[in-house]
């Protein structure tokens, strides 16, 4: 290569490329090999509860044959049978899918709460604020646990079948994802709540306000977009608190009610065939244990590459 | 004072850190000497390396993320950078004591200012409960805290920024130590307190007699308190030379670019500022080329293919450029 | 400091109301105390009224909220259902230290029915919770200074799998181990149900061996999660200035983590163990339901399976009141442990 003593301009080529915001989480979530490994197992589980629904059919599933009760695993029943002689296989599948639509569904409840009013308390502040926020206070100030029983009690008196796609459910998914919604919501509440306070009076809000912009706007397009990192990962690991809550009620036999089956409700009474059934109580609690172990990595994962400065609890 | 013999000579270190990014080449073969009670000003950019080398030196980067990949750190004819940790402990705040940046940072918010002076004396020093409390009482009327024994028993918080600052020089110079490094001591605090600080530093060092590294972006406060300079840029020294020549006869483009920027009281009313076109460079890449070459205004094809070595070029002045500033010819 | 004790006590009474409030409005629309009453199902239709009179159900519920709160033995009410009220009533209220009597246990005082189970379930959360918080303190600490190493990711792998798994999954699990099947491979086994074995008697050593399996199905869960906590704010401790000033001094690395970081450290860890530890009671339910354990969790569950109102509130208030005083004293512990805060 010649060399020549003539002054040039060479910057571009010397400069190393930068990354952008997207392909730095991308790395950041690359990193963490559980989170990666979380992501696979539960997209597994996924396809075996709404797939398996193309190989066995719910009424299978809710089939009992009081003959074939108490079966342990055979060629039959992969998974054994319970107490009245049904499938436990086809009960995990549908379990499956309840299970996780519950999941997803009372976190949503719980995310919408909680982003509304943390986001009231938050950007308005004063009394609203002091009233609000002694109401999460007092939601705090018992075991969630509890709360969830006293409200499913609450709740249990005549609950009906409800149909929807052709199918027949409990009306107590409903009412279970409706309460874990409204049990969960306090620790997102303070979150969201914290965020706005810093980020209201931050420059481009003030600017925003400067220019006459709605109050609305200012909440929903300014500062919500830039506290949208901690609700997310709130609102994965609200999927796995939702799923192990509703496995506690329904463990405690106050969850959803037969026919309808979850991986929580199978556990019921499954302990007292602890002698006698191991199956009844390990196979759906195994799967428990799965989609809660792989939605944590997932979330923590996701804490790690959008808000590397936030701490795990 | 140039006769002195050389006690500490740091010879080709170089620092690296891996982050998810890639690896940060935060240090990459620097050398430098220091004779006895001498003070050595190191001068850059923030982000330039000058905190990592003197931390690679004192033994203090974290390692994971940070790692020192060679070099020596010939420290009275022991390399620091072979000694086990304990033997190192006993260099650490006995023979080479730091100050640090943020004073409202770098002392325990939880333990009281006596405690943290008391400390470093229980360590290295046989003296008793007594003693230690009598001399840390005596080395805050040192640093010119009133009422000094009484303060002892308070807590950071309780001090003010400038105040802090005093205990923490008060507290490294407990064991009185021959070397000094001061990172950027002053930088966190207001200018006339920053005045205050420097002439407190002058006047110990005098007193104590100790060789003194003293860490600065900012030129217009070494020319009054060091005996030579170095002038780092992106992990390589750049220029070093006594600190009178620096000024009078500045070698390197980008000494001269960070002259430039400094408000000067003989300067033209009409001349303005400059500021150093570009950004600071890329950490992540290793250089080809010489480093500041993107920003410089005095770049040629040589200087991105090859980056150029330290070099003597006058007596007691070295440059790593291809460029003589002066005519514009290539070296 | 009394006065900031004072005050926190008083900013607690409207908070504490509120809790009471909604909670009895769930309670007494949730259950029908006279279905299950005692299990013996009152039949006559006029026994049903007198009782439906004599327990005030056929008060609005704010009447019956303040009967609950402050009593009734000012108030006059129709026992004979003649329309006019002549007897005074016997309550004195929670205010006064009367949270009424057990409808299961007829007649009982609820405050003695939950001090029956109490020392139950204290003996359980108190063990447990020293475990965890001493083996937390040890493995947190242990991988914060080994960040990285192989232990530490052991480690980190397992409490993650630990922190995640349901109490119920546990309790399952070691039960079938240690004791269905060690009992079935010839094996010493651990018992599974109840505080001893009533052919022994409630020894100490037969309590202490029924705790084992339900002390670690507790300590399991949150020992997994404080370690989690303990090694993270030990990890941003580590990381801080003052720390590296610490080393600077050439102070020995024990003197560095366990005098200058864990002192700091402490603080929000502190804050996490105060807070936490009345809300344990939560896990006991399904803990003490598994292990047939005669602890308040159960009590709980009995209660609201049986419409027991009065026990279900007391046992509530109770806990709604101990996290206002452990709030309290986690500032108090704060407080004396940074002397950046004082409350004058």
């Amino acid at each position: 290569m010649s060399v020549s003593d003539q002054p040039v301009n060479m910057i571009a080529e010397i400069e190393a490329p930068s990354l952008s915001l997207s392909d730095l989480t991308w790395r950041r979530f690359k990193r963490h090999k559980m989170a990666i490994a979380g992501l696979v197992v539960l997209f597994l589980l996924i396809i075996y509860s709404f797939g398996g629904a193309f190989f066995v059919t719910e009424k299978y599933a809710n089939f009992t044959d009081t003959k074939e009760r108490l079966q342990a695993p055979n060629a039959k029943h992969p998974f054994g049978t319970d107490t009245i002689g049904r499938d436990l296989l086809a009960r995990t599948i549908y379990g499956g899918q309840i299970s996780i639509i519950i999941g997803i569904t009372a976190a949503f409840v719980e995310v919408m709460i909680g982003i509304v009013i943390g986001a009231v308390a938050g950007y308005f502040g004063g009394k609203i604020d002091a009233v609000l926020m002694r109401f999460t206070e007092a939601m705090l100030n018992l075991p969630q646990l509890l709360l969830l029983i006293v409200m499913a009690k609450f709740f249990s008196s005549d609950i009906k079948n409800i149909e929807l796609f052709g199918r027949e459910f409990s009306g107590s998914v409903v009412v279970i994802i409706f309460i874990i919604g409204l049990t969960s919501w306090p620790y997102l509440a303070r979150i969201v709540r914290a965020e706005f306070l810093s980020i209201k009076e931050r420059e481009f809000i003030l600017a925003a306000r400067a220019t006459g912009t709605p109050t609305w706007e200012i909440i929903f397009k300014h500062i919500l977009p830039n506290s949208i990192a901690p609700i997310v990962v709130s609102a994965t690991l609200g999927v796995a608190g939702a799923i192990s809550l509703e496995a506690y009620v329904s463990f405690l036999g106050l969850g959803v009610r037969a026919p309808t089956a979850t991986w929580g409700n199978m556990l019921e009474n499954a302990y007292r065939y602890i002698e006698s059934a191991y199956w009844m109580w390990f196979f759906p609690g195994m799967f428990i244990v799965l989609i809660v172990l792989s939605i944590n990595f997932l979330g923590d994962g996701l804490r790690d590459a959008l808000d590397p400065r936030s701490r795990t609890v | 004072m140039t006769n002195a013999r050389k006690f500490l000579e740091v010879k080709d270190l170089k620092t690296q850190f891996n982050t998810p990014e890639g690896t940060v080449y935060a240090v990459n073969g620097v050398s430098f000497d220091l004779k006895e009670g001498e003070t050595l000003a190191v001068v850059g950019e923030s982000g330039c390396g000058k905190s990592v080398t003197m931390m690679s030196i004192m033994r203090l980067i974290q390692i994971p993320p940070g790692k020192i990949v060679g070099g020596e750190v010939v420290f009275r004819d022991t390399d620091l950078l072979q000694l086990s940790e304990e033997a190192m402990e006993q260099i650490r705040g006995r023979e080479i004591a730091m100050i640090f940046q943020d004073p409202m940072t770098s002392l325990n918010p939880v333990l009281t200012v006596g405690k943290q002076i008391t400390e470093t004396l229980r360590t290295h020093t046989p003296m008793t409960q007594e003693q230690c409390r009598a001399r840390a009482g005596a080395l805050l009327e040192l640093v010119g805290i009133p009422d000094p024994i009484k303060r002892l028993d308070d807590y950071p918080h309780q001090f003010s920024g400038g105040m802090r600052q005093r205990v923490m020089i008060a507290m490294s110079l407990a064991c009185t130590p021959s070397l000094l490094i001061a990172d950027e001591p002053t930088t966190a605090l207001d200018v006339t307190i920053q005045a205050q600080i420097i002439e407190l530093v002058k006047e110990l060092k005098k007193n104590v007699g100790m060789a003194m590294i003293w860490i600065t972006h900012d030129l217009g406060i070494v020319a009054g308190l060091a005996d030579r300079v170095i002038v780092m840029y992106a992990g390589y020294v750049v220029e070093e030379a006594i600190v009178d020549d620096l000024y009078e006869n500045t070698l390197h483009p980008y000494t001269l670019a960070l002259l430039q920027a400094l408000p000067r009281a003989d300067r033209r009313r009409d001349q303005s500022l400059k500021s150093i076109k570009g950004s600071p460079p890329n950490l992540l890449v290793e250089p080809r080329g010489c480093p500041f070459a993107p920003r410089c205004e005095f770049v040629r094809e040589k200087c991105i293919a090859e980056n150029p070595a330290l070099v003597n070029v006058e007596t007691n002045h070295k440059v790593a450029c291809w460029v003589d500033v002066k005519t514009g010819a290539l070296r | 400091m009394t006065k900031y004790i004072v005050r926190r006590l008083l900013q607690a009474i409207p908070l504490l109301l509120l809790i009471s409030l909604i909670l009895f409005v769930l309670m007494q629309n949730a259950t029908d105390p006279l279905a299950t009453m005692g299990g013996r199902t009152p039949t006559k239709p006029e026994d049903r009224a007198r009782l439906t009179r004599q327990l005030g159900l056929d008060k609005p519920i704010y009447i019956q909220y303040l009967y609950w709160l402050v009593g009734n033995d000012w108030a006059k009410t129709d026992l004979d259902g003649d329309g006019v009220a002549e007897t005074y009533g016997t309550r004195h209220g929670v205010i006064r230290g009367d949270f009424g009597t057990s409808i299961v246990q007829t007649g009982r005082p609820v405050t003695k029915v939950i001090g029956e189970r109490l020392p139950n379930t204290l003996i359980l959360m108190l063990t447990s919770e020293v475990i965890i918080v001493l083996g937390a303190l040890l493995v947190g600490v242990y991988s914060a200074l080994r960040q990285y190493s192989f232990f530490d990711n052991l480690l980190t792998g397992i409490l993650f799998v630990g922190y995640s798994m349901p109490i119920f999954f546990i309790a399952l699990s070691t039960m079938y181990i240690f004791s269905v099947n060690f009992k079935r491979w010839g094996l010493p086994y651990l018992p599974t149900v109840g505080m001893f074995d009533p052919k022994i008697g409630e020894t100490p050593g037969q309590i202490i061996l029924h705790m084992i399996l339900p002390v670690f199905s507790i300590s399991f869960i949150s020992f997994a999660a404080y370690s989690r906590y303990i090694r993270s704010t030990l990890l941003e401790v580590l990381g801080q200035d003052y720390i590296r000033t610490a080393r600077s001094k050439g102070l020995p690395k024990r003197e560095i983590t366990f005098i200058h970081a864990l002192k700091n450290a402490s603080l929000p860890i502190v804050t996490v163990v105060g807070l936490d530890l009345p809300l344990l009671l939560g896990g006991a339910v399904v803990t003490e339901r598994i292990f047939a354990w005669p602890g308040m969790g159960r009590l709980f569950i009995d209660g609201i399976d049986r419409g027991d109102t009065p026990v279900v509130m007391g046992i509530l208030m109770m806990i709604a009141v101990s996290v206002v005083v452990f709030q309290i004293l986690t500032d108090i512990v704060y407080a004396w442990l940074d002397p950046r805060i004082r409350f004058d």
